[in-house]
């Protein structure tokens, strides 16, 4: 029987995975609502971040906070740089072209990597220090990240709440030609969105590298991951990413201490497709 | 203040529209009537710019405005409320009449045509926290008034105001309009109601299979035999 501390311990994990996961989802499902394109190389474009964050801190002795933001900025020039250079031409072609486009890039941002990098794993060394309540050990490269995360997602829904301009996301992902009609330029939106997935991606970077090593294929690690949560949560469906993430990531942390780590992905891909046949519409969707 | 001369216009290989001249000066209301498929939702989506015209030019206060784009067209000052209202579903009503007040020089103004909206339909004030696709059809009309109204519009061009609507609604409907017109605005409408929207205009064109086969005073068309036949029913 595993001590129940071990559970709690792991459920808190859960938590604290999830506030990233979530700020993933969140970014990849903005872009996914609004352009009815799935950027399935978004992961790969927080990969290109946590390169950035290591080479400046670890490289050239930038301060952690200092990359951290520039990240961020590297961040919303992907995201722009990929809808004007990628998404931008193909917008009206076939799903199937815009998916092979994406896909495209994710292949040629691995490789491109790997070829400048290597396949090492990269760290940004930290020292920073682990609280331990009640027994139950809390990391502090864990608590930043989920505490960040979530302010992230606070200033995301503000942002798409109160102003014109995040209104005007939300209703382009209802509407494209009635909000032309509102005098706003859809390619203007669209950047606005790219650049906000963007800069979603790199602060989702920074927050990684606390945890994790970077390596070229770091986007096949949380990728298929990322994705899985939009889908569970209902494509484009902001809220059900939010709470998909959640029961993911604790999905994996507890199943990963009840059986094996390995076992905790097993048992959130089973629960993904079982959830796909009850609930195609995500889990937030009404019954049909 | 509007004028459309030798208008052609379609999608792909199908023309809708052919060489199409209407005028509509500040102040008045003018109605395009016509069976389904005339071609007079075209009309409008040519005005507002959501598709271009083949050829002919498209005056807004004396500047040319055809092809432009339809971001670009309403920031002239054309508000078009598309036909099926095309309401945000997902965004509540205050959300819908914020997008409406999108442009800029709209925003300045927000509070002030806000308050305009929600004196002229106080339903909504009462509703603005309520998501727009649950509302009624005559509700949903009364918001996408609403919503043209805050882009501050010199026009308002209206596609099918009471379509899809109950028979006592389009009564109600019209009377909206009537509440808007009163308001001083200049309306461009199309209808296939034609019995009610001649009650509501000052002058109308009739157009048929893409061209226009007539127009005069709405009250003068009102009394041709065949337009007393075709649309009227008498």
């Amino acid at each position: 029987m595993i001590d129940p501390i071990f559970l709690v311990e792991a459920a808190i994990n859960g938590i604290l995975l999830g506030g990233v996961l979530a700020l993933l989802a969140l970014g990849l499902n903005l872009i996914f609502g609004v352009l009815d394109i799935v950027w399935i190389a978004y992961v790969d474009l927080v990969m290109l971040c946590m390169y950035a964050i290591y080479f400046l801190n670890a490289v050239y002795g930038w301060p952690i906070w200092a990359a951290g933001v520039a990240s961020l900025g590297v961040g919303t020039l992907l995201g722009v740089g990929v809808h004007l250079l990628i998404i931008s031409p193909i917008l009206t072609s076939a799903p199937i072209n815009q998916l092979l486009a994406t896909g495209g890039l994710l292949f040629f941002l691995q490789s491109f990597a790997t070829f400048l990098w290597t396949t090492d794993h990269k760290t940004v060394r930290l020292s920073l220090p682990s609280y331990e309540v009640a027994g139950i050990f809390l990391p502090a490269t864990r608590i930043i990240p989920f505490a960040i995360s979530i302010l992230a997602v606070i200033v995301l829904y503000l942002f798409l709440t109160r102003t014109y301009i995040g209104t005007a996301i939300r209703a382009v992902s209802q509407d494209r030609d009635a909000m032309a009609l509102m005098g706003a330029n859809p390619q203007r939106v669209y950047i606005v969105t790219s650049a906000v997935g963007g800069a979603m991606a790199g602060l989702a970077g920074a927050l990684l590298i606390i945890q994790y090593s970077v390596h070229p294929f770091f986007g096949a690690q949380f990728g298929p991951l990322t994705f899985m949560v939009c889908v569970l949560g209902g494509l484009g469906n902001m809220v059900g990413a939010f709470i998909a993430s959640f029961i993911m990531s604790e999905i994996i942390a507890i199943g990963g201490v009840v059986i094996s780590t390995e076992m905790g992905y097993v048992i959130a891909f089973v629960v993904f497709i079982i959830m796909m046949f009850v609930r195609p519409g995500g889990i937030l969707a009404r019954r049909q | 203040m509007l004028e459309l001369s030798g208008i052609t216009a379609g999608y792909g290989h199908f023309t809708a529209l052919w060489d199409v001249s209407l005028r509509v000066a500040e102040g008045e209301a003018v109605a395009v009537v016509g069976p389904n498929g005339a071609g007079k939702t075209t009309l409008l989506r040519v005005i507002s710019g959501l598709i271009a015209p083949r050829t002919g030019r498209i005056t807004f206060e004396g500047a040319e405005v055809a092809g432009h784009p339809a971001y670009d067209i309403v920031a002239h000052g054309v508000a078009h409320v598309p036909e099926g209202r095309r309401l945000f579903p997902g965004l509540t009503v205050a959300d819908n009449l914020k997008m409406g007040a999108f442009l800029p020089s709209a925003r300045g103004h927000y509070r002030e045509s806000l308050e305009r909206v929600y004196t002229l339909f106080p339903v909504l004030a009462e509703r603005q926290d309520q998501r727009a696709g649950s509302m009624s059809g005559g509700e949903q009309q009364m918001l996408a008034l609403g919503r043209a109204i805050m882009s501050r519009p010199k026009i308002i061009l209206l596609d099918e105001p009471s379509l899809g609507l109950a028979p006592v609604m389009v009564l109600r409907v019209f009377d909206l309009i009537r509440r808007v017109r009163e308001e001083g605005y200049t309306i461009l409408v199309v209808e296939q109601n034609v019995r009610q929207v001649l009650k509501l205009v000052d002058r109308a064109y009739l157009l048929e299979v893409g061209r226009i086969k007539m127009e005069g005073r709405a009250d003068q068309l009102a009394e041709q035999d065949f337009v007393r036949k075709a649309y009227l029913g008498v």
